[in-house]
């Protein structure tokens, strides 16, 4: 039974994460424009069958904008996720060339993660201008290192296995032996690694967007969702903070612990 | 002729594992080297193949230097054929990554046709490591340097072994050298052994042709 627990998680998360997708995904369908129609005879209203999560100031129905903040989240985080998991990868690979670029790569390691990483994901949001590619941008060019310092010790220690030793005596160059031998090998890193960096990139493109540098305040992201339920939150509005709050952990939590999952099966 | 020329090396802040050593191994020779644990026996098998560099000297072939690029006409053939070969490539893959061996010649190396859709670690190590010696034999191999490739095996398997590589260096006119702690079996295989000890080699045996 033992063994087989992982297993099952997995499966739950895999579960939870599909049914979130195919909600997220469908709903622009079925959820029509509820996410931007305003009611005003309907303002600030409490949860109740005709507004399931409530209403926000403006009479916009809660359940549609956490949904539809929901989607703009996924694709932000996969983006970022996606986008530096290639970085990362590209730098790794740069750096088994010659002994300059990997000194060059190291140190760009090394600087990227003595800084605190929430302050320079701020000031390239903000010099980038905010907004969507703004943010994947940000959260891209500051995740990568972690992965890249694994993913390059990862090469430089299959360049010296005998049979990446073989391959070069038998004439293969150095790009086949790249493509055949070394990336095949670090793949597994690099998807385990993006899916670890996806919830953080969505926390990050939420706390962005809540601090103010991050997407268009009309848009219904989970960060505008939260930071315009601050205002209202001492007037008792919980609903306001609470079900985008919750959906977003929902989502973070599901994609992580997949991640892990897979992480202690690889 | 592969020709080490007073070469030394030495693993980094340690002192030299041998220096100003030289070796000469003719096409068609097969020369045995015998040594103690720990004397550099596989680190001077790496460097006459081009897998190490010599700090000093140079080792030549027909007085040029060990080619950098595309198929070396010295291969080496490691001890443990399991990290000799890429794990998630199937055996067929691996036999063909520098050529394409003919069917007889697979035959003579007792390599079954229903090995070749197998992963590296559905083989035992007896039947990989005739995979790997297969694979280095390409055209335009000239010299094999077979560190400890027998170690390992049972004594009929090492024989079947061995006769495949011998009938293959004989057609080739290959260069053959025995890296064994076994001297029985560098007696039989070889013409000459050399051993080496405390950095220096000296010649043992002058054999008579086996």
């Amino acid at each position: 039974m033992r063994v087989a627990q992982p297993r099952l998680a997995a499966t739950g998360y895999i579960s939870l994460l599909l049914i979130l997708l195919v909600v997220l995904m469908s709903s622009p369908w079925w959820a029509g424009s509820s996410a931007a129609q305003m009611q005003f005879d309907a303002r600030l209203m409490p949860p109740s069958a005709s507004h399931w999560l409530g209403t926000d100031a403006l009479g916009r129905e809660l359940w549609a904008r956490t949904l539809a903040g929901l989607r703009i989240s996924f694709w932000v985080g996969l983006s970022a996720a996606l986008l530096g998991t290639l970085i990362a990868l590209t730098l790794a690979t740069l750096a088994t060339l010659s002994t300059t670029l990997d000194a060059l790569v190291s140190l760009l390691i090394d600087t990227l993660l003595s800084v605190p990483h929430l302050i320079l994901l701020l000031l390239v949001a903000f010099a980038l201008g905010g907004g969507t590619q703004a943010v994947i941008i940000a959260v891209a060019v500051t995740h990568w290192p972690s992965l890249a310092r694994i993913l390059r010790a990862e090469l430089f220690s299959l360049r010296h296995v005998p049979y990446v030793a073989i391959s070069r005596a038998l004439g293969k160059s150095r790009r086949f032996i790249l493509v055949h031998h070394l990336l095949p090998h670090v793949l597994p890193q690099c998807m385990v690694g993006a899916l670890l960096l996806f919830p953080h990139a969505i926390l990050h493109e939420a706390a962005l967007t809540f601090l103010g540098v991050g997407l268009d305040p009309t848009q219904p992201a989970i960060g505008v969702l939260l930071a315009d339920a601050m205002r209202y939150l001492t007037g008792g509005f919980w609903w306001l903070g609470v079900f985008p709050g919750l959906g977003l952990l929902l989502m973070v939590l599901s994609i992580d612990r997949l991640a892990a999952q897979l992480r202690r099966a690889l | 002729m592969l020709d080490a020329r007073k070469i030394s090396f030495g693993f980094r802040s340690q002192t030299p594992l041998f220096s100003q050593l030289s070796l000469q191994l003719e096409r068609g020779e097969w020369l045995g080297l015998s040594g103690d644990s720990g004397m550099g026996k596989s680190t001077l098998g790496k460097l006459l193949a081009g897998l190490l560099q010599p700090q000093q000297g140079e080792i030549c072939i027909d007085s040029k230097p060990l080619p950098s690029q595309g198929l070396r006409p010295v291969q080496w053939l490691p001890q443990s054929p399991e990290l000799a070969v890429n794990p998630r490539w199937r055996v067929k893959k691996l036999l063909c990554e520098a050529w394409h061996p003919s069917e007889s010649l697979m035959q003579d190396f007792g390599i079954q046709p229903d090995w070749l859709s197998r992963l590296p670690s559905a083989l035992s190590g007896g039947e990989l490591q005739r995979v790997c010696v297969l694979r280095a034999l390409a055209p335009g191999v000239r010299y094999l340097i077979a560190d400890e490739i027998s170690t390992m095996l049972d004594p009929i398997t090492q024989l079947e072994l061995w006769r495949a590589v011998r009938k293959v260096a004989d057609q080739h006119h290959l260069g053959v050298l025995v890296i064994s702690h076994d001297t029985a079996l560098l007696e039989r295989l070889c013409t000459q052994r050399l051993h080496l000890a405390q950095g220096t080699l000296a010649m043992v045996t002058t054999l008579e042709t086996p």
